[in-house]
């Protein structure tokens, strides 16, 4: 029973995540005893469209990093199914549905080529020691692809189509901004013409102008290339636009996933309904709504019982205290892990 | 929408400025360090004329043996008796025994003169190894074979003193250089593996060059020197020498390359780099080995004068290089008893160019050290 399944269109499904965890040890003393695990992605299941882009939305600490980078296979999951429909690793040249995590290094790299990945931070993913071109280009070298008479004019081209110019090829990542710097990332993660791309949070290190333009950007492209999106954001209004549907995550679970319209509008879980009450909105009518949730988002090597969002939750009852809700399909692809879903009537935007 | 599409509208750094790697820019500060630049320039120069071309530089052949024992330098002279003054020359030389000290003594005798020249003929050599020339940079025509210039004394065979110097030069300057060379490839590379890969390995990488550091170097030196066949041709021993003094040297680096490596590892450029499905060896060796490199040159200058003072203290111990190789060491041997000091201090010329060279390499490395991190002063 996972929300794909469930769906008509299982045919188009590029991703689907099955039950992923990712726990961190956390080690103590002389020598290293694991006393305990970080839960930083516990029993996450998802699944993305073709051409669709999925927002992945929590505060900062849920596990959105870890879970992208599992699902890219950069952090090994403790547990779970990543299923990615693979041209590369074709069957008589069918795309052929793979389970990423029980691929061997070799099939991985290969994937890679599909699979690619824009950092949450603009610097830090850059080799300062390396020029524009020389960091477009390592994609392709690693893939064997890059071939010094044509790929210097691919580069030019993608340096040029997200918005950078030729005379930028021979700089090096300090000459430039920051916005311009997550542009030259997101030419890198195009250079293999991948299907998945995987956006952590690529806009909010930058300044809010440069982040409307970059969203503008990545939206274009998702059309010209024809990209599928997973699209981490830690608020909700960044993905408003962008997103066909919405993962909200608390502390290493998805408590709802649901198309935009329905999430935004009608949202069944509390905590959904706290993120959207910060969204900025255009009637100042609405202003006072806010919610403020109290407490710290929960530690996820020691979270509460229950419902992890229960010391938080204004609606919450005995039991959210003793039983941890089931994540559940309440309307058609509109998932909620909530006991009062049903009961509740949130207020959406 | 449009806004992406227009890279006109996008902010386009304020000054126009070329663009500068991360090389460029160091070059740029250590230009501006008077110092490192000097000892830089020394000491090309004094690569150039010890390691390059000493068989020019120095007016003998090195195994150039004469009857002038033990001479103390030879003053080269612009005045004659009769106060007239002339272009240089030298006396000739005469063997005195002085019978109160029962000691030889060379003096000189006024009646022959011999100019002293530039460019003359002398001993045929090959330049650079190849080229048969017998140029000489100065010294006194070679048809004159009764006179010599020793303008630091000779020794005890009646050798030139000056021509050993250079040849000398030669092989300790080049010890530091193969040997550093070799502790940088050996301490860079397990360096970069134990940061990167942790765990087990980075376990035995550390308290293996945590046994070298303990060890007692000297005896250490001596078990190895001692596994040296006696019978392997000079050369052999020569390499194997810079290679024991590598293999010594390599864990003060390692340990360094490890700690960056560590740090670097969480840069997310290794992490992006893996993400596009890199390597592991393409991550070590082109993203953070190069990330570290500005701290390893300066590690590495400032430790050759550490591994050619080993090499010299060695040699003179007589665990190191032996005669017929001619090292610093082992002319520093020559000067090594009383007897010596008291009678021959001139065999004592050895100890400049060592203390030269060190201090270069020291006024090279801080230029360096200052220069290594260009984005501070940003
Ligand atoms: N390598 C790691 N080792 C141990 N714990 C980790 C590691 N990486 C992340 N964590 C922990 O896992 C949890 C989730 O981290 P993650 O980076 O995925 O959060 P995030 O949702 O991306 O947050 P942010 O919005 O701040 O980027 C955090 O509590 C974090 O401390
Ligand atoms: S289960 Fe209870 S505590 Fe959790 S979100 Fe629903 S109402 Fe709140
Ligand atoms: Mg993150």
């Amino acid at each position: 029973m996972t929300p794909a399944s469930e769906t008509s269109q299982t045919d188009n499904i590029l991703l689907e995540v099955k039950n992923l965890k990712k726990y961190f040890p956390i080690q103590k003393g002389l020598l290293r005893r694991t006393v305990g695990y970080v839960r930083a992605v516990d029993d996450v299941s998802l699944y993305l469209r073709e051409g669709e882009t999925l927002g992945l939305v929590g505060e900062s600490g849920c596990g959105k990093t870890t879970a992208s980078r599992c699902i890219i296979r950069l952090y090994e999951p403790t547990a779970g199914e990543i299923w990615f429909k693979s041209r590369v690793l074709s069957e008589n040249g069918r795309p052929r549905r793979v389970n990423l995590v029980s691929l061997n290094r070799d099939e991985i790299t290969k994937t890679r080529e599909e699979i690619a990945m824009i950092f949450q931070d603009p610097i830090n993913p850059l080799n300062p020691r390396m020029s524009v071109s020389d960091i477009i280009a390592e994609p392709m070298v690693i893939h064997g692809k890059y071939d010094p008479r044509h790929s210097e004019e691919v580069i030019v081209n993608l340096l040029q189509r997200v918005g950078l110019r030729p005379d930028h090829l021979r700089r090096y990542p300090h000459e430039f901004s920051g916005g311009q710097r997550q542009r030259i990332g997101i030419a890198r993660a195009l250079a293999l013409n991948p299907r998945l791309v995987l956006c952590d949070e690529p806009v909010s290190a930058l300044d809010v102008s440069i982040q409307a333009q970059t969203l503008n950007l990545l939206q274009d492209l998702q059309r010209d290339f024809n990209l599928s999106y997973i699209f981490v954001a830690h608020d909700l209004s960044v993905v408003q636009h962008i997103s066909d549907r919405v993962a909200v995550m608390y502390v290493g679970k998805v408590v709802e996933v649901a198309s935009s319209e329905a999430l935004y509008q009608n949202p069944l879980h509390p905590y959904t309904e706290a993120l959207l009450s910060s969204v900025p909105k255009a009637d100042p009518k609405y202003r006072s709504s806010r919610i403020i949730m109290q407490g710290d988002v929960a530690d996820p090597s020691n979270p509460p019982s229950g419902c992890y969002f229960h010391p938080r939750c204004r609606y919450a009852v005995d039991l959210c205290k003793q039983q941890a809700p089931e994540f559940r399909e309440l309307k058609p692809d509109h998932w909620v892990s909530c006991h009062r879903a049903e009961e509740l009537q949130l207020t959406g935007i | 929408m449009a806004v992406a599409s227009a890279p006109s509208a996008l902010p386009l750094g304020k000054k126009k400025e070329f663009s500068q790697s991360y090389w460029s820019l160091v070059w740029y500060r250590f230009k501006k360090n008077k110092l490192g630049v000097l000892g830089g320039i020394f000491l090309i120069a004094l690569y150039f004329l010890f390691v390059a071309v000493p068989e020019f530089v120095s007016p003998y052949a090195l195994e150039n043996r004469s009857n002038f024992v033990e001479a103390p330098p030879t003053p080269i002279r612009f005045v004659d008796q009769n106060g007239q003054f002339q272009a240089p020359f030298v006396y000739g030389l005469d063997r005195k025994i002085d019978q109160v000290k029962r000691l030889r003594t060379w003096v000189e005798d006024p009646q022959r003169k011999y100019p002293v020249k530039l460019f003359v003929q002398g001993d045929p050599y090959l330049l650079f190894g190849f080229i048969p020339a017998n140029l000489h940079l100065f010294g006194i025509d070679a048809d004159q074979r009764e006179a010599r210039l020793f303008i630091m004394g000779s020794d005890a065979l009646g050798r030139d003193f000056f021509t050993r110097i250079m040849y000398g030069g030669r092989l300790s300057l080049m010890v530091g250089l193969i040997g550093q060379f070799l502790t940088l490839i050996l301490g860079a590379t397990l360096g970069v593996i134990s940061g990167y890969y942790g765990g087990a390995t980075d376990m035995f990488v550390q308290r293996f060059t945590e046994f070298l550091a303990a060890f007692p170097n000297i005896p250490l030196f001596m078990a190895l020197s001692a596994a040296i066949p006696p019978f392997w041709s000079p050369i052999s021993v020569y390499f194997m020498l810079t290679l024991i003094l590598a293999f010594l040297g390599w864990g003060g680096l390692a340990r360094q390359v490890r700690g960056l490596v560590l740090s670097l590892r969480e840069r997310e450029y290794a992490l992006a780099a893996r993400s596009f499905g890199a390597k592991d060896s393409r991550i070590m060796f082109r993203h953070l080995l190069p990330g570290t490199m500005s701290h390893v040159i300066v590690i590495a200058t400032l430790s050759i004068p550490g591994m050619i003072l080993a090499e010299t203290a060695l040699s003179w111990l007589g665990l190191g290089l032996r005669p017929p190789l001619t090292s610093w060491g082992t002319l520093l041997q020559d000067a090594a008893t009383v007897r010596a000091i008291r009678f021959t201090p001139w065999l004592l010329w050895t100890v400049p160019p060592i203390l030269f060279t060190v201090m270069t390499y020291n006024l090279l490395g801080d230029g360096l050290r200052d220069a290594l991190d260009p984005y501070s002063g940003r």
